[in-house]
Parts: structure tokens; sequence; C-alpha cells
């Protein structure tokens, strides 16, 4: 059994329909890349595993218990953690002040220093305020409120996207890092370079529908067909 | 031209009443900010707690023993409020929330007239407050000189609640962000009843720490009712240092204003509110992109 599954879910946005009998699975200590391009609905896949959307028909199950219909707070006190597209750090509470309000309701919390250690930047701006974070830093924050909660999987919605070139190499070997020590990840990403290197498994979604189903080895060996399945670019 | 002894006493008064509009406005600003809800009860909960404190000062000599009871007094109601009014109406429109909260505090007000009737009553000043205070430059009533620092210190407990313990943390977060609260694993409608049951007592604190100083009569709560709107857009929805601040600039010119011309004094506010619309739409305080 896999930790996560998500069986043939439907998702609206009103009454337009954005997923389409969607099933994934993710197993533990799995890295699993959701790549499409632009609209596909790779964001709604992870909200909706989320809770943040509700699934109009299917099943989401995790450690074979469903998870689908239960509000957010209630999937995130089970192990699921959504590090947003957006960051949505709390800009006018502390780095600090961010963590702990991460940490609140975590069965078993890291300790800040652990957070710390992962991302060394965020013990120096631990005093200053979220909004006054470069974008680099708040993604760092973000996935630090993930990691805080020690959660059983998280969901990471495009971790590099609009950051320096850089940033995204340390962001990268975080990430490989944190895959290496067996996290299980679902991670969005539309450079799918930096994302197959850390990647075990991925997924291709168009138009709301899996396209595709492979290898991250698979697909780094012939990525024309990456490509001509979703039309996503091979940059980073 | 009023006199400088005019100028500077009317400066206290402005402290004064700026401290206790403050001290209203928190109340409502921190209930937009985390319920999304605005609270036009809130005028008729202040008219409570200074009825809660003439009542309670009849079974009590002890100024601060009435205070305690009518504190309690005003959680208890508080509490009623938000179970079995208030959270039925989370996920109505803003419209239904304004007349719910708007028919409460018209109850509100003619249960008091029925049982206190319409005159003015009078709460005493405690002993310990009666008589002026020799300041150097100027002689001032006792009793305002100890209310704004009362006041001050009841803002400094709202304070340290909201900037010191869990409960603040979540509740400042869910100002902002509720959705992410909810995906950090916290169910943020939990806070919901001990925000209302705060802000109820807060505002009742300010109408029973005012009541000595005023007639108290069923209609006192509507001028400081407007007048916190006027303060928490100033501050900016949902900021506590805004209703702070917003509070005490209100307080300030209104009085400096009533010194030369108190006709004047709202269209001063009001002035103010709209200069501060147009420089700073998202108030003294607010963060820009919040509703
Ligand atoms: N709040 C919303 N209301 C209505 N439609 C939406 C909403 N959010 C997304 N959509 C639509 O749902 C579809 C899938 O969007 P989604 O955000 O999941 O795509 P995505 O794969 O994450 O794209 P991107 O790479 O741009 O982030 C798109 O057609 C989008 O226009
Ligand atoms: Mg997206």
């Amino acid at each position: 059994m896999s930790l996560l599954e998500v069986e043939r879910i439907n998702a609206l946005y009103g009454d337009s329909h954005v997923l389409f009998d969607l099933s994934i699975h993710v197993n533990e200590k799995e890295v699993v890349a959701l790549l499409g391009r632009n609209g596909a609905g790779k964001t709604t896949t992870l909200r909706t595993i989320m809770g943040v959307l509700s699934p109009r028909s299917g099943e989401i199950r995790l450690d074979g218990k469903p998870i689908s219909g239960l509000p957010p707070s209630a999937i995130a006190r089970v192990g699921v953690q959504l590090v947003p597209e957006e960051r949505a750090i709390f800009g006018g509470l502390t780095v600090e002040e961010n963590l702990r309000l991460a940490a609140l309701t975590a069965p078993k919390p890291w300790p800040l220093d652990r957070v710390y250690e992962v991302f060394p930047r965020l013990k120096e701006r631990r005093t200053s305020r979220g909004r006054t974070l470069s974008g680099g830093e708040q993604q760092m924050l973000s996935i630090g409120r993930a990691l805080i909660r020690d959660p059983r999987i998280i969901l990471m919605d495009e971790p590099f996207e609009g950051l320096a070139p850089l940033i995204v190499r340390d962001l990268v070997n975080v990430s490989r890092a944190l895959a290496a020590e067996g996290r299980t990840m679902i991670v969005v990403e539309q450079n799918v370079a930096a994302a197959l290197s850390f990647a075990d498994r991925v997924y291709g979604l168009n138009n709301g529908h899996v396209v595709y189903e492979g290898s991250a080895k698979e697909l780094q060996a012939e990525p024309e067909r990456m490509a001509s399945f979703i039309g996503v670019g091979l940059h980073g | 031209m009023p006199s400088w002894a005019t100028l500077l006493s009317q400066a206290f008064n402005g402290l004064a009443l700026g401290s206790l509009l403050a001290l209203v406005s928190s109340g409502l600003t921190i209930i937009l900010g985390t319920l999304g809800v605005l609270n036009f009860a809130h005028g008729a909960l202040f008219t409570v707690g200074a009825y809660a404190i003439f009542v309670a000062f009849q079974y009590t000599s002890s100024f601060f023993l009435a205070v305690a009871m009518g504190s309690v007094f005003m959680l208890v109601l508080g509490i009623l409020l938000e179970r079995v009014i208030v959270r039925l109406f989370y996920d109505r429109p803003h419209e239904d929330q304004i007349l719910v909260t708007y028919g409460v505090g018209i109850v509100l007000v003619e249960v008091l007239r029925n049982v206190f009737g319409s005159h003015a009553q009078r709460v005493p000043v405690p002993s310990w407050g009666t008589g002026v205070t020799e300041m150097g430059f100027l002689m001032y009533p006792t009793y305002r000189l100890q209310l704004i620092g009362m006041v001050a210190a009841i803002l400094l407990a709202l304070y340290l609640i909201l900037y010191r313990t869990s409960l603040g943390l979540v509740v400042r977060a869910g100002i902002e962000n509720p959705g992410m609260v909810g995906i950090l694993g916290i169910d943020v409608k939990r806070t919901f009843l001990v925000v209302f049951a705060v802000g109820c007592v807060a505002v009742g604190l300010a109408g029973m720490l005012y009541a000595p100083v005023v007639a108290v009569s069923p209609d006192m709560g509507a001028t400081f009712m407007v007048q916190s709107f006027v303060v928490i857009v100033l501050g900016g929805l949902g900021s506590f240092p805004g209703a702070v601040v917003g509070g005490l600039i209100a307080g300030e010119i209104i009085s400096i204003t009533s010194a030369f011309n108190s006709a004047y004094s709202d269209v001063m506010l009001y002035g103010l509110m709209a200069l501060v619309l147009v420089l700073r739409p998202q108030g003294l305080f607010g963060s820009e992109g919040r509703v």
C-alpha cells in the first residue's frame, strides 16, 4: 500500500471541471514530480490533497485512511503539508513566529534549531518580519514551516519559481538532502531539470488528466518524449 | 483663541477620550479582523458595561470589585452572544452579519431602557479618585488621570495576550491569512469564541471606567460606536496598533477642536479620515491587500 493514494478524483471550481478521474500514488520515502504546462491542474491537485478544495468524487487516502472531505487543518494534523505556490508567509509575524505557529499543532514538532540547521539564513533573520524577507528567504521559511511539523508527506508547489539561480541551486541541494533522508514529497515544478535531479518518479499532467507516468531516469533518457506529451521546456 | 491652560486641559481630555476610543476600537478591530464580522452591537456593549458597573456598585462599595463583577458579566454575555447568535453568521454574507449584530445592539439598548428607564444614572467616582490633582502646570480631575492609567494597563494586557501568547499568535496570523493558518493544522474558528468574548470584555471595561465621568444612559454608546468605526478605518482594519494610535489621534482631534468650536470636532475627524483614505487607503497600520 502506498502512503498517499489519490483515486479517480474529479475537482471543480464552480462549474469548471479541472481534474478528471485523476489517480496518482506516492510511496513512503518517495519523491514524485508532477509536471505539466500552465493550467494543467498541478496546483489544483495539491490543493485538493490538502483539502483546500474538496473533490466532487473519488477518494484520497493516507495510510489507507480516507482524508478527502476533511478540512485542511485536519488533513495537516494527520501529516500532509502543503508549501503553497504563493508561499503565504505571514508578513506581520517574525520568522520565528511563523515557525512557532506552524509547530503548534504538530504531534512531534522539530526544535527550531533543526530548521535553522537546514536553513542557516533563517536563523540570521529570525527576528525579522515576514514581509521584509527576500523571495528566496520567504521560500526557505515556507519550506521550514512544513519541515518543523515533521509531516508524513510534503507537497511543494513550484518551490524554485521566480528565484535567482544561486538560490535555486541552494534550494535544490536542500531538496536533494531531504530526499536522501527519506522524506516523502510531491514536487510541482516548471524547472524540470531541477525537479528530476531529486525525484524518483514522474507524473505528466495535461488538462487535468494524467498523461504520463514513469521513473525520473526514464524521462531523463528521453526528454523529447516529455516535451511531446505536455510541452514543458527543459530549462534551468 | 482659547487660553493655553484650556488647550492643555483639552489635550488631557483628548488623551482620556483617546485611550477609551483605543480600547473600544481594539475590540472592534480584532473581532473584525479575526471573525470577519463587523460588530454593530459594539456600542451597545459599551453601554451594557456602564450599566453593569452601575448595578454592581449597588452591591459592593469597592470600585475594583464592581469592575471585576462587571467584567465577568461581560465575559458571560460575550460567550452567550457568540454561541447563540454570531456563530451562526460566520458563513453568511456581510449584510446579514451587520443586520444581526445591529439587531442585537437594539435589543440590548431597549432592554436597558426598559429596566432602568431613559433618564441618566450616576456612577460615583471611587473614593480614591475624587478631587483634582495639581500637576504644576495644570489642575486636572484625579479620576481622569487614573482613567488614562487604567485604560493603558488594560491595553497593555491586550497587547501581551496578542503578542506573547500562542492564542495571540494564531489570532494575528488568522487576521492576515486564515486559509494558511488552516493549512498549518490550526482550526481558526476555535479562537473565534475567545476573541469575541475578549472583545466584549474590553469594550465593557471601557464603558465601566467611563461611567463615573458621564451620565449613564441607554444611548451613551452610539457616539462611541460611530467614532470607533472612524478609528479602525484610520488605523487599518484588523490592526491592534492601528486602533490604539488611531484612537489617540481621534481623541485629541475631537478634544482640541472642541476648544475652538465644538461644532467642528466631527468635521475635523471625518476630514482626517478622508485624508488618510486618500493618502493611505489601507489605513495607518493596515497592510495592503487585506480586505
Ligand atoms: N480559483 C479558480 N477558479 C476557477 N478556475 C481556476 C481557479 N484556479 C485555477 N483555475 C483553473 O483551473 C485550471 C488548472 O489550474 P492550476 O492552477 O491547477 O494549474 P497549474 O498546473 O498549477 O498551472 P501553473 O503552472 O500556471 O501554476 C486552469 O485552467 C485554471 O485556469
Ligand atoms: Mg500552479
